[in-house]
């Protein structure tokens, strides 16, 4: 009776692979939650972060919001939504997004906060307005973290999206609940391989995107992106007709008249 | 809320195993981590090797290490001892990956005078530059005990979960108020040990406190 031998053969047949209740269709689902809750919380989380890391005002409540939320138990909302809410796409979202939300708030608004502010005073005195501050200094200064915080995010769904198939739900949790539900710990043992697969592989995705995020290493991009010297670039390079030209207008007369 | 006010007895019995299961772990891994953290602090290659295994555990997902434990050391597969090894390898990970960060970030005048006065490299370790990491450490033991309390209620999915087993049988009864209750216990539980960390790491390092009103 060997588990692991007994799930690898599981993993390694095709015909487990397909239909609507095969490994591929299961990722799908899987990868569906995490996409979802992930996405939502990017739009909930990075604008505020941004917005009280730039201005300094509200610092406390990122702290606060950061350590409840994180105090919030993921399977008891879940469950508590399949409820009120009854099956489909919405409980999993509201309670991985949930879970979501604090390494993403807490890594934008510690990257944007961060920045040294030698840094961003030298922007503001070169004539930036706050919001060329904000996303020409800050966001590139910042991005290792925001980009580190999408990363707990991301691990942190895959991983806690397996308990949405304790709610009925699909995912590749089904062969974890419905393995240990039947005593059959080979598929349980075949759900967690392939969940912790799946989670290596996007960590490994993620942390090359954060490494390649790393500012003034220039691996995001070939070239050192000059923030203002850029405009200046393409204002000359630019169709002559659409720069503001200089027109000589007369001299101003003087008192005498002329 | 009716719920948890009507079963009093149950949520405290609950209470003590969820605090067992999430707070043996972090103990356990406060241990190891510490002395392994201090002790590759300074070999960039053991460093390097203890990051790497600490990021892999810790990619692994709760609820798969669980299930997988049994199948690598001798419990049974619905054994308490699961969640807490699997905790404690998740807390040893994280904090492991802090300590040698805290210790970076002790100032190198701190040190030379520690060296200057005499203390031996161990004593320098020991009475110098862990104290010194402390608020470091509290940060992570923080986050660390939170995400437990939060774990082991998936525990019960698997039939281990304290508090989670509210969760578990208010879902199969029907019972959204008892699913609310244990929300409620459980983020009141964690609140309360946060806060009992951030006093205790407050109360052990008296000088962070003279720093600050002095400067």
């Amino acid at each position: 009776m060997n588990f692991l031998q007994q799930a690898l053969d599981y993993i390694f047949t095709a015909e487990n692979w397909s239909g609507k209740a095969g490994l591929g269709a299961r990722i799908i689902e899987h990868l569906q939650y995490t996409g979802v809750a992930v996405a939502v919380s990017v739009l909930i989380a990075v604008p505020i972060g941004l917005v009280i890391g730039h201005t300094g005002r509200g610092s406390f409540l990122v702290v606060t919001a950061v350590n409840a939320l994180r105090a919030l138990p993921t399977l008891g909302i879940l469950l508590l939504a399949v409820l009120l809410w009854g099956l489909g796409l919405l409980p999993p979202t509201v309670a991985l997004t949930l879970l979501a939300v604090p390494p993403l708030l807490a890594g934008t608004y510690s990257g944007i906060a961060n920045v040294d502010p030698k840094v961003t005073d030298a922007a503001r005195a070169m004539g930036m307005s706050g919001r060329q501050v904000l996303t020409r200094v800050e966001v590139p200064n910042a991005l290792p973290l925001i980009l580190g915080g999408l990363r707990t995010a991301t691990l942190q769904v895959v991983a806690t999206a397996t308990v949405a198939a304790y709610a009925s739900l699909g995912g590749l949790g089904r062969y974890l609940i419905d393995g240990i539900k039947i005593r059959q710990f080979y598929l349980a043992l075949v759900g967690a391989l392939m969940v912790t697969a799946l989670a290596l592989l996007l960590d490994g995705l993620l942390a090359m995107v954060v490494w390649a995020s790393v500012p003034g290493t220039g691996r995001l991009r070939r070239r050192l992106p000059q923030p203002l010297l850029d405009d200046e670039v393409r204002l000359e390079s630019g169709p002559r007709g659409r720069t503001p030209e200089y027109t000589r207008g007369e001299p101003s007369p003087t008192v005498e008249g002329w | 809320m009716h719920y948890l006010l009507t079963h009093l007895d149950s949520a405290w019995t609950l209470t003590l195993i969820h605090l067992r299961l999430s707070l043996v772990p972090v103990l356990l891994g406060l241990l190891i981590a510490v002395p392994l953290g201090a002790l590759v602090w300074r070999h960039v290659a053991l460093r390097r090797l203890t990051t790497l295994t600490a990021s892999i555990i810790f990619t692994v997902p709760s609820l798969a290490l669980f299930v997988v434990l049994p199948l690598i050391i001798p419990t049974r597969i619905l054994d308490e001892a699961n969640v807490i090894i699997a905790l404690t390898l998740y807390t040893t990970a994280l904090l492991v990956r802090a300590v040698p960060e805290a210790l970076d970030a002790v100032p190198a005048h701190v040190r030379d005078a520690a060296a200057a006065v005499g203390y031996t490299r161990i004593g320098q370790l020991v009475k110098v530059e862990l104290p010194l990491s402390v608020p470091v450490l509290t940060a992570g033991l923080r986050v660390v005990a939170v995400t437990n309390i939060s774990m082991v209620a998936v525990g019960s999915v698997i039939g281990i979960g304290g508090l989670g087993t509210w969760f578990t049988e208010g879902y199969q009864s029907d019972k959204s108020d008892q699913i609310v209750a244990g929300i409620i216990a459980i983020f009141v539980l964690a609140v309360i040990i946060d806060v009992l960390i951030l006093a205790m790491g407050r109360l052990i390092t008296p000088w962070a406190r003279k720093t600050k009103a002095a400067a």
